[in-house]
């Protein structure tokens, strides 16, 4: 699998394939046990400088502002405060957050609190944005907005991402690759190139479009073998158990 | 003031009022002997005493100095210590697993017992007591930081790491602000061990100190003399409890309002 420079590839599979547990390798984060990943011809050895990670449940700090949270990035990496708390004020006011720089996190909505950790994500300038199913937990409707959102930010500086998710459609409307994952050991069994032009306006519209539901029936068709067959190796586990003991 | 706090202190008025008042009766009528049990006016007269007379060793501001020094600047040795050695420990697990035999020996160890050994070592003076009250201080917060730094949350470190934490960064902005929950937390029974440590150490053998007093009225089946020290403590462990408080709320400032502090307001 890879995954060029600016692309968006979104990786989806069945539940436990270990979509998140490829992530945290390329963030090096976890070290493979069997094969090598590499960034730029580089093999991964440590935490890079050029990645970002937006994780599935929030990994903001509950005891700082979110002005305090944003500028985090930056003061870790030895930024001087003014200039890191102005780039954070500048970050915040692009996600829609002007305003709400000295609340705290557990006094915003799901939706603004992704929004905050996007802003942290994308401060420190990544070159690959890893993303864990960032809007797994969020509604619909705020979900619709967040992409909307991410692909406009995303436009901006153009960094290459891999956005893990269950949901395909999520998947089609963002990525300009989708990757199926086997169930079992998880292993590349597909990528599905997405044809649909950019910029692709709103994620709800996009979904109606005669090309989209081709490329869903596509990619349906080679993912739904491997959640069933995930489905099958989960349901029959405990019988197996059952019989040993 | 809301109708709640007004009958929650109408009943705290009642329940002093009961207690106090029913030990004075009591006693006055001979009901209980006075001699074992003291009495709430002979106790008064002993704090009025103490206050204008001082004690056999010296004003009573003097006695209640020196132990508050004590405790307090073994609060302060102990809980600074329990937090170094906690979070140290909590983050390098080797040494957590080595060390952790003789830590949980020497908890179990009856800790009053180290304060003949502290005596001898360091004598008579305030050294001792304040070693004893930092010892038995350290191991409340020690335990509680040490827990604290492993229940945080991985998401939070890793998210650190990735934005460019270094692992003494981790440590400053993610492991100890998300310990201090239950580092405060300990931080109440402490400041009471840090009086017991000042307190039994004086009465191990000290030439000033409330401790001495007591032991002093004891040893002179003064029970009145025995209360009015307790008294003295009680109020003091009363004052350290409301400071430790705001401490918290300073501190913890960032928390969502529980629900039970949302209902007490």
């Amino acid at each position: 699998m890879t995954v060029e420079p600016g692309e968006f590839c979104a990786v989806v599979g069945p539940s436990g394939c270990g979509k998140s547990t490829t992530l945290t390798m390329v963030a090096g984060l976890d070290r493979a046990s069997e094969g090598t990943v590499s960034i730029g011809g580089q093999p991964v050895t440590g935490i890079g400088r050029g990645t970002s990670f937006m994780f599935q449940t929030d990994a903001l700090l509950p005891w700082k502002s979110v002005l305090g949270n944003v500028a985090m990035g930056p003061l870790f990496r030895g930024v001087p405060k003014k200039s890191a708390l102005t780039d954070a004020r500048d970050w915040l006011r692009m996600v829609g957050l002007a305003g709400f720089e000295d609340r705290y996190p557990h006094q915003l909505s799901g939706g603004m609190r992704k929004r905050v950790a996007l802003a942290a994500a994308l401060i420190n300038e990544p070159s690959i944005l890893l993303m864990d199913e960032p809007f797994g937990a969020l509604d619909v409707q705020t979900k619709a907005i967040m992409s909307n959102e991410l692909l406009t930010l995303w436009d901006q500086s153009k960094p290459s991402v891999i956005f893990v998710t269950h949901d395909l459609e999520e998947a089609i409307a963002l990525a300009d690759k989708v990757v199926v994952m086997t169930a079992g050991p998880g292993t590349v069994k597909a990528v599905f190139d997405i044809d649909l032009p950019r910029p692709r306006g709103s994620v709800q519209e996009i979904r109606f479009g005669q090309r989209f539901t081709e490329l869903h029936h596509e990619i349906w068709e080679s993912l739904r073998d491997e959640v069933t067959r995930a489905y099958a190796l989960t349901a029959s586990a405990p019988a197996a158990e059952g019989v040993l003991s | 003031m809301t109708r709640r706090r007004l009958r929650v202190y109408t009943a705290q008025a009642a329940v002093f009022v009961i207690v106090f008042g029913g030990w004075q009766l009591l006693t006055s009528l001979k009901v209980v002997d006075p001699f074992f049990f003291g009495q709430p006016s002979g106790i008064v007269q002993t704090l009025v005493n103490w206050i204008r007379h001082g004690t056999s060793f010296g004003s009573i501001w003097l006695q209640i100095s020196v132990t508050m020094e004590e405790a307090v600047i073994g609060f302060l040795i102990g809980t600074a210590a329990g937090v170094l050695v906690g979070v140290l420990l909590g983050q390098v697990r080797f040494l957590a697993t080595v060390l952790s035999p003789y830590i949980k020996a020497v908890n179990a160890l009856p800790r009053i017992v180290l304060g003949e050994l502290f005596i001898i070592v360091l004598g008579l003076g305030i050294g001792s007591k304040v070693v004893l009250a930092g010892f038995l201080v350290f191991f409340v917060v020690f335990f509680n930081a040490f827990q604290g730094v492993r229940e945080v949350d991985g998401n939070l470190v890793n998210n650190a790491r990735i934005l460019g934490a270094s692992r003494m960064q981790v440590v400053r902005s993610v492991v100890i602000p998300s310990a201090m929950t239950w580092i405060i937390a300990s931080l109440h029974v402490a400041f009471g061990f840090a009086v017991i440590g000042a307190i039994v150490g004086e009465i191990l053998g000290a030439q000033h100190g409330l401790g001495v007093v007591i032991t002093n009225s004891g040893n002179n089946f003064d029970t009145n003399g025995v209360f009015a020290g307790m008294i003295i403590i009680g109020a003091i462990a009363l004052v350290a409890e409301w400071l430790i408080s705001l401490l918290e709320r300073r501190l913890l400032a960032w928390r969502p309002q529980t629900v039970a502090e949302a209902t007490a307001a």
